[in-house]
């Protein structure tokens, strides 16, 4: 280690190294991609599984999914539920902003006639103890949504009661409902206004 | 110098203890220590990840010039942290989905760099390879503490979602001290972070008073 050795010795050293591990790396990653592939379908069939009912489908929505893109640009992919092949249900997500941790990212499952077949909670960074009772392993809250369409309650009532709405907000946290129930809505108007695009077969 | 094996293993779990000694690794630390099982899976994944390290480092020790080491090793550690990453999603999806987030972190955690230079660096593999395995498990052991204290006085629980972690075989360890609502909120919050670690380095030294052992103002670089 005491002798002065020249530059092209450790920068061999150096090479070699990264040679070798990024070939490790580059097996391991071709080995683990298709279980990773797979893993990945699965949430998102779990999460599909929570806002659209078993009954109503017998194909695989994130199979028979559609991208529609929003007069902003943005792409949006839409899940669809089909029986038969006739669309019984669609399932998209929705970001709630507003939220006291950031969006709050929604999945919602409406049936072809607009009403809410069910609403999850994808990730959230609400404070825990207080916020997090948007998710189902806390409270029930997020299950009352279920049924509800954009015209009942009406378009006023859409809101948390502290702000003259119907839905109940919880004691020490206004912010979190809010920003839900106001995501919940704007996903039912996005729905309104892109019903044909959804709807149609490919 | 060869050490022997129980001063290795007494200084990795107890006497130079990477968190609760060497004050090493606060990042995870902070992080996650919400719960008793998170600090227990990141302490495991940084374990795994550590004893690799040092065993690759110590196999290589050699051939690595002293004037591109830390590269190396920075590459080392690197390496194996996606080797991990990579495994978990694919075969351990649900804890992955709970620690994911985190364990890119294990790179920028000075506790297995310091290793490799305090220790691999010099040693043979044999020693490494313990030295590695039992400061990771003294780091597994200081994150449980942490996240069993801040879960039992935040949120009234101890081993939540253990079962996620470890199996369904050991959903006995999920249990409820308190009810939910009764909990300190501050503890789960991120300021309990460094409330709890703080008061566990303190606890650790009185321990160390009270059983007659001077205290030592440990450095990362001592063996």
């Amino acid at each position: 280690m005491s002798t002065i050795r020249p530059t092209w010795v450790h920068a061999t050293i150096l090479g070699t190294f990264c040679a070798g591990f990024g070939v490790a790396l580059a097996l391991t990653d071709d080995i683990t991609k298709a279980p990773i592939k797979e893993r990945a379908l699965e949430d998102k069939m779990a999460a599909l599984g929570q806002v659209i009912p078993k009954a109503i489908h017998d194909n695989n929505p994130v199979v028979d999914a559609v991208t529609l893109t929003s007069a902003e640009g943005k792409p949006k992919t839409v899940y669809r539920a089909m029986k038969g092949g006739a669309i019984t249900g669609i399932a998209y997500e929705m970001d709630a902003s507003g939220g006291y941790g950031g969006p709050i990212k929604l999945m919602l499952g409406i049936d072809p006639q607009g009403k809410l077949l069910g609403v999850s909670v994808i990730s959230h960074k609400e404070t825990p103890g207080l916020g997090d009772k948007i998710t189902p392993a806390k409270s029930d809250w997020i299950g009352r949504f279920t049924g509800l369409s954009l015209g009942n309650p009406p378009a006023d009532k859409w809101k948390v009661k502290k702000d003259g709405g119907q839905f109940d907000q919880f004691s020490g946290a206004t912010i979190t409902p809010r920003a839900v129930v106001g995501g919940i809505r704007l996903g039912l108007e996005y729905f309104a206004a892109n019903k044909p695009g959804m709807m149609e077969k490919k | 110098m060869s050490a022997s094996y129980g001063r290795i293993v007494k200084d990795g779990l107890w006497e130079n203890n990477g968190v609760l000694c060497m004050l090493l690794g606060m990042c995870p630390t902070m992080a996650m220590t919400g719960t008793a099982t998170n600090g227990l899976g990141m302490g495991l994944a940084t374990a795994v990840v550590m004893a690799a390290s040092n065993l690759m480092v110590a196999t290589f020790r050699n051939y690595v010039t002293h004037e591109v080491r830390i590269p190396v090793y920075i590459l080392i550690v690197a390496a194996n942290v996606t080797f991990v990453d990579l495994v978990m999603n694919a075969w351990m999806h649900e804890l992955y989905k709970v620690l994911g987030l985190f364990i890119p972190l294990i790179v920028s955690n000075c506790l297995p760099l310091a290793r490799l230079e305090a220790f691999a660096a010099k040693e043979p593999v044999l020693p490494s390879l313990v030295d590695g395995t039992f400061m990771g498990l003294g780091f597994t052991f200081a994150l449980t503490i942490i996240g069993a204290v801040r879960e039992m006085i935040g949120q009234g629980t101890l081993f939540a979602d253990a079962a996620l972690l470890l199996g369904p075989s050991f959903t006995f360890l999920e249990t409820r001290i308190m009810p939910d609502d009764m909990g300190i909120l501050v503890l789960i919050l991120p300021p309990g972070g460094f409330l709890v670690a703080g008061l566990m380095v303190v606890a650790k030294r009185m321990i160390d008073v009270a059983s007659g052992k001077e205290i030592k103002m440990a450095g990362a670089h001592s063996v």
